[in-house]
């Protein structure tokens, strides 16, 4: 596959302002660290040669910040790795956003890194972080350089990786690649083989976690509500004091209902949670079960498919028997 | 009901035309079922919001049960076939997070059916019963 | 705060029997926002309702929740009560501690205590009910009828009958349908014309009824009472005003050899064409596809013998706009093409034909003149098979054939072979089936005729394969009775093949978004208790496009469909359920789904200008209901993900607080 380099990137996204097909340029900056890229616009070609960074930890999903960015005016350009277009697709069946209002330049993608496994490898005090081909070095102040295979510290999402072909794009830079045979599911699996009391202690554990800090829902590209029933006095699940609301304790599963037949599986909300809950492994067991019990549905794959939700057949399984389909 | 000295909180949605009447059949016939199931009438199973059913059981619910039209008999042609889908996924989901999947269910009920309703209350409210007091939806965030 | 006033009802004893109405009446007065709680013994009574009406006077009460029985039996009741006593009916609830307590219940202390817990459970609902009227439209007293067999032109003159002006829209250039293709009809062998163009000749002749012959509906708007279709006149190069139907240019036509399409093209005519003599209207129209004059500019002859002048080789498609109050579909049927059945040789055989050629053939004005002879070579066929169910009942072929039963096949099977026998006895008949289903007001009679009778072997059991050999058939079939095969030489096969949705009902239903069974037949509103209504409010069905239907059937259903109809147009005004759906614009996010689910097509979706930050614009797709088509069954609410579409009568807030309550 072949390796986007910044430079790539910057020189794309240079002439496609200079032929005047975009007015602007949604990417990424540095931020305090190296692992903390920060999405970013740019509004010319100085400041993309200034500061726009493309590393292995551009794991944001760009496709969100197009409900924002298309209400401006002019057009934006938008790079999307593979998993970040499903999300785009999933948008545009929902109307979120004008087509029209971007450019978007598919860029291949063989996985990014998470920074918390680096940390668990090597400990505090990272000063940087560089690709080497299947390697990465990292250098600490404490312990030196040291090199990690990248496969080791991939993200969750990029390891398991659904897909690496492109279902949305104006152009691509590079080959697109192929949907991958992932082995998401397995640990949905090996949850639903654990007894009731086994899954009631996993999640109660990771759930107890939970600070109610939003940041799942705010990045989930499928969360772009104008007003989010949490946030909404009307809906009867808003509640300000948190201590032993509604709202509270059915959070993750109402989130996560929410969003189940539209949510892509791009695995946001596990990368942005500061507790690292695996949110993830909620929204996928509705995929699972969807794809289960209503046959293979991949939210996005095709713009202005019929969510599972919003369909039926008259030989659908029945609840009671649904909840036992996870025994098997 | 008491199973074990624990009389178990229940809220039974029904839709308007079919499972309803079905309730009322039921009282028509005599044919009694326990006191701790109380029914809110929707006009179709449909309208269901899972939220109403979670809120249920985060207000001290032990059992939530919902009742529609058979599959393809709703009054709305289409509505109970939404609502088996949300259902098979929202227990689901329940399920996986290691709650009682005895505390949910879903039974089509129709007008003529009042033999039908008061038995499947019966026997759902004792299975409630005899799970006791729904703490693990309560419980789920709060690791003491 | 609203003020409520609760009414518990003694029911005679049959609440009081196992609940302390006394002891109810007296907790729920503590309720907050109560300010009036009594009890009585028949609350509905004449009484009962006047005490309600003078507490709403004397204690100003906003709210009234009745503790009585079902709101099945009596919330009309009490909504009219509380209407006559000056406050919106939509604010009354009832308590259900009849059915659903004092009658299931059998100790007193417990019905008492869950009495109070319905009673509560109302009030917590009344606190959120808002007044609700109902909306009203205007109706356009003025019916479509799309289809123009033997269910549009009975469903139209029963319509017309009534007063109401109706127009049928028939995309063949006449009416008739089916029907006019048959040669006798069963049970009772009366020739279909002999029934049919009377019936044909009073549509033309009705005042109030208009015909938009060689027409297709190209566009639908609008909702129940009030729909704006467009209607597409195909040109057929004919003053349809001026042509008298002498059929002179039918005769002079040059081009000679147009497939017949009304004999399903066991013969031929001209290019300018009538279909059938009794046709209606009987205007002439040219087949553009032949007509030499139309590809090549040479020719002419029609426009010369016409007398009236009235050929126009420069005629047009025309688009009409009408408004109606109420549509008709009778869209009807086909026979399933048999080009997937080719064990009966179907293609490879001119004397394998199917039942309605088989029709044409029997009939008097058909291509043999009524005289039975085999298609390939005029002569009198001698040994004749009849194969039953071909494509229908298909469960384990569906990709071959329908898995449906097509309901008529049995009994025009039996008309066949008893005509034939009729008419020619020196013929012999054997019919292969299945089953043999004669469910229907002398219809087991007239299978056992043909029968005993008339002597038409049936054999149970399938036809495996037809082939030509030489001027025979060789029909292998199994005969399930007697356990054996069969080998039969036979002159004539006549296949009864499955009758389907004819193809422009799919597209005609998108426009009306009505709903459709995978079989693409119109579904019902009930399929027991509205058989003649679409889900979707104003749209009627009749004929087969609802489902397989024979005449009697297809009759009946008409004039049903026609009484549906006429109950609509005759109302000056549409009043709706105030009960519907309603969508906070703010809140709306433009996904769609709402719409995807609703069964009526109660929701569109349009740009709508907002005000945004700093005085500036913003468009957005929201969603909108329109109140009069919505039944306000809920379903967009729960598919809505932003929580922006509602219920009234059944808000989120009010079946919370109704959760709560129960939950206390």
């Amino acid at each position: 596959m072949q390796k986007v380099t910044r430079e790539t990137l910057i020189e794309k996204a240079i002439a496609l302002i200079a032929e005047e097909k975009v007015n602007r340029v949604l990417g990424w900056k540095a931020g305090e660290f190296s692992y903390d890229v920060t999405p970013a616009v740019f509004n010319d070609a100085e400041s993309l040669k200034k500061d726009f960074v493309f590393t292995d930890f551009c794991g944001a999903n760009f496709s969100k910040y197009l409900v924002k960015e298309t209400k401006k005016d002019g057009k934006v350009l938008v790079f999307l790795k593979p998993c970040d277009t499903y999300s785009f697709n999933q948008l545009l069946t929902e109307h979120r956003f004008d087509r029209e209002k971007v450019y978007v330049v598919g860029i291949p993608c063989d996985g990014m890194i998470d920074e918390n496994a680096i940390k668990a490898k090597v400990g505090d005090g990272i000063i940087s972080v560089t690709a080497d081909g299947d390697k990465i070095k990292v250098e600490t102040l404490y312990d030196g350089v040291k090199t990690l295979d990248k496969a080791e510290v991939l993200s969750e999402r990029c390891a398991n990786c659904k897909s690496k072909k492109h279902v949305a794009y104006d152009e691509l830079i590079g080959e697109d690649g192929e949907v991958a045979d992932s082995n998401r599911f397995d640990q949905v699996e090996m949850l639903e083989k654990m007894t009731p009391d086994e899954r009631f202690a996993f999640w109660q554990e990771q759930l107890s976690r939970c600070i109610r800090c939003n940041a799942c829902r705010n990045v989930c590209p499928a969360c772009t509500c104008e007003k989010c029933v949490f946030d909404n006095p009307n809906s009867g699940v808003e509640n300000k004091a948190a201590a032993d609301s509604f709202e509270e304790k059915m959070f993750h599963i109402i989130r996560a209902f929410h969003v189940a037949g539209r949510c892509t599986d791009c695995g946001e909300c596990s990368r942005v949670c500061p507790q690292h809950i695996p949110l993830h492994l909620l929204n996928r067991k509705f995929i699972k079960d969807i794809n289960t019990f209503y046959g293979d549905y991949q939210a996005g794959e095709e713009v202005g498919s019929r969510a599972p939700l919003v369909n039926y057949t008259k030989e659908d399984i029945e609840p009671v028997d649904a909840v036992k389909k996870g025994d098997e | 009901m008491q199973v074990n000295g624990y009389k178990p909180k229940i809220v039974a949605f029904c839709c308007n035309w079919c499972s309803y009447a079905g309730a009322d059949l039921a009282g028509s016939n005599r044919l009694s079922y326990p006191a701790e199931v109380k029914v809110i009438r929707v006009p179709c199973s449909c309208r269901v919001n899972p939220m109403f059913i979670l809120r249920a059981f985060q207000r001290g619910a032990d059992g939530v049960i919902l009742c529609g039209c058979h599959p393809g008999d709703c009054h709305y042609t289409s509505g109970n076939y939404y609502t088996r889908r949300r259902m098979a996924l929202l227990f689901s989901m329940l399920d996986y997070l290691g709650i009682e999947r005895d505390r949910t269910r879903v039974e089509w009920v129709s007008a003529a059916e009042g033999a039908k309703f008061a038995a499947t209350m019966n026997e759902f409210a004792e299975k409630v019963a005899s799970l006791g007091e729904n703490k693990r939806l309560e419980d789920l965030r709060c690791k003491k | 705060m609203q003020r409520i006033g609760v009414f518990v009802c003694w029911c005679g004893s049959n609440i009081a029997g196992t609940v302390d109405v006394a002891a109810v009446s007296d907790a729920l007065k503590s309720e907050p926002g109560v300010v009036f709680s009594t009890n009585y013994q028949y609350m509905c009574s004449q009484a009962g309702q006047e005490m309600i009406k003078e507490a709403v006077k004397e204690h100003k009460l906003t709210g009234i929740v009745v503790c009585s029985c079902s709101p099945r039996m009596h919330e009309q009741t009490f909504r009219k009560t509380a209407a006559a006593a000056g406050i919106n009916p939509y604010m009354v609830e009832i308590a259900n501690i009849r059915e659903q307590c004092s009658w299931v219940h059998k100790d007193m202390k417990e019905g008492t205590e869950k009495a109070i817990v319905l009673g509560r459970t109302a009030i917590a609902k009344v606190h959120l009910n808002a007044p609700l009227v109902p909306g009203e439209s205007p109706v356009t007293k003025r019916a479509l009828v799309i289809g123009g067999g033997i269910a549009g032109i009975q469903t139209a003159l029963d319509i017309a009958d009534a007063g109401f002006e109706v127009d049928i829209v028939e995309t063949k250039p006449t009416i008739g349908g089916k029907m006019a293709q048959l040669d006798k009809t069963f049970p009772t062998l009366d020739c279909a014309a002999c029934i049919l163009t009377p019936k044909m000749v009073d549509v033309a002749q009705h005042e109030k009824i208009k015909i938009y012959s060689y027409s297709e509906v190209v566009d639908v708007k609008g909702f129940v009472g009030n729909f704006d279709v467009t209607i597409k006149k195909k040109a057929r190069y004919v003053k349809e005003d001026v042509c008298t139907g002498c059929g002179l240019c039918t005769e002079k036509c040059p081009q000679k050899k147009v497939p017949n399409d009304f004999n399903l093209g066991m013969d031929n005519k001209r290019a300018i064409y009538i279909p059938f003599a009794q046709a209606v209207p009987k205007i002439a129209t040219i087949d553009a596809d032949y007509c030499t004059m139309l590809k090549t500019g040479k020719c002419g002859v029609c426009s010369k013998v016409c007398t009236a002048k009235a050929i126009d080789y420069t005629q047009k498609d025309e688009f009409v706009s009408e408004k109606y109050g109420a549509i008709v579909a009778a869209t009807g049927f086909n026979p399933i093409s048999m080009e997937k059945f080719d064990e009966y040789a179907y293609s490879q055989s001119k004397d394998v034909i199917t039942s309605l050629e088989f029709e044409r053939l029997m009939n008097a004005a058909g291509p043999t003149a009524g005289k039975l002879l085999r298609p390939s070579d005029g002569v009198h066929p001698h040994k004749i098979v009849f194969v039953q169910c071909v494509g229908s009942r298909c469960a384990a072929c569906a990709e071959k054939g329908k898995e449906y039963c097509s309901k008529i096949c049995c009994m025009y099977t039996a008309k066949h072979a008893m005509l034939t026998r009729d008419k020619y006895p020196d013929t012999d008949v054997t019919v292969f089936y299945i089953d043999v289903r004669t469910p229907g007001k002398q219809f087991d009679e007239f299978y056992r005729r043909a029968v005993e009778e008339y002597g038409v072997h049936y054999i149970k059991g399938m036809v495996g394969k037809v082939s030509p050999e030489g001027n025979k058939l060789i029909v292998q079939g199994s005969d399930l009775i007697a356990n054996k095969q069969l080998k039969i030489e036979a002159d004539l096969v006549v296949l009864a093949a499955a009758i389907e949705p004819d193809r422009s009902a799919r597209p005609l239903a998108t426009m009306l978004t009505a709903s459709m069974d995978t079989n693409d037949f119109f579904t019902e509103a009930h399929p027991k208790l509205r058989p003649v209504e679409s889900p979707t409010a104003g749209i009627f069905l009749s004929g087969a496009c609802q489902g397989p239907k024979d005449i009697p059937e297809t009759v009946s259903q008409a004039g049903a469909a026609a009484a549906k109809v006429i109950g609509l147009l005759s109302k000056d005004k549409l009043t709706g359920n105030p009960c519907v759906a309603h969508s906070d614009e703010m809140m709306c996010n433009g996904c769609s789904s709402c719409e995807k689910v609703c069964p009526y097509g109660a929701i569109t979706y349009s740009d709508k200008e907002f005000r945004g930050p700093n005085r500036t614009t913003l468009i957005r797709r929201v969603a909108s209901v329109n109140e009069a088509i919505c039944q306000g069954c809920g379903c967009c609410t729960v598919a809505c993900p932003s929580g922006a579409m509602d219920l009234k009568g059944f808000a989120s807030k009010q079946i919370m607080a109704e959760v709560d309550a129960i939950c206390k």
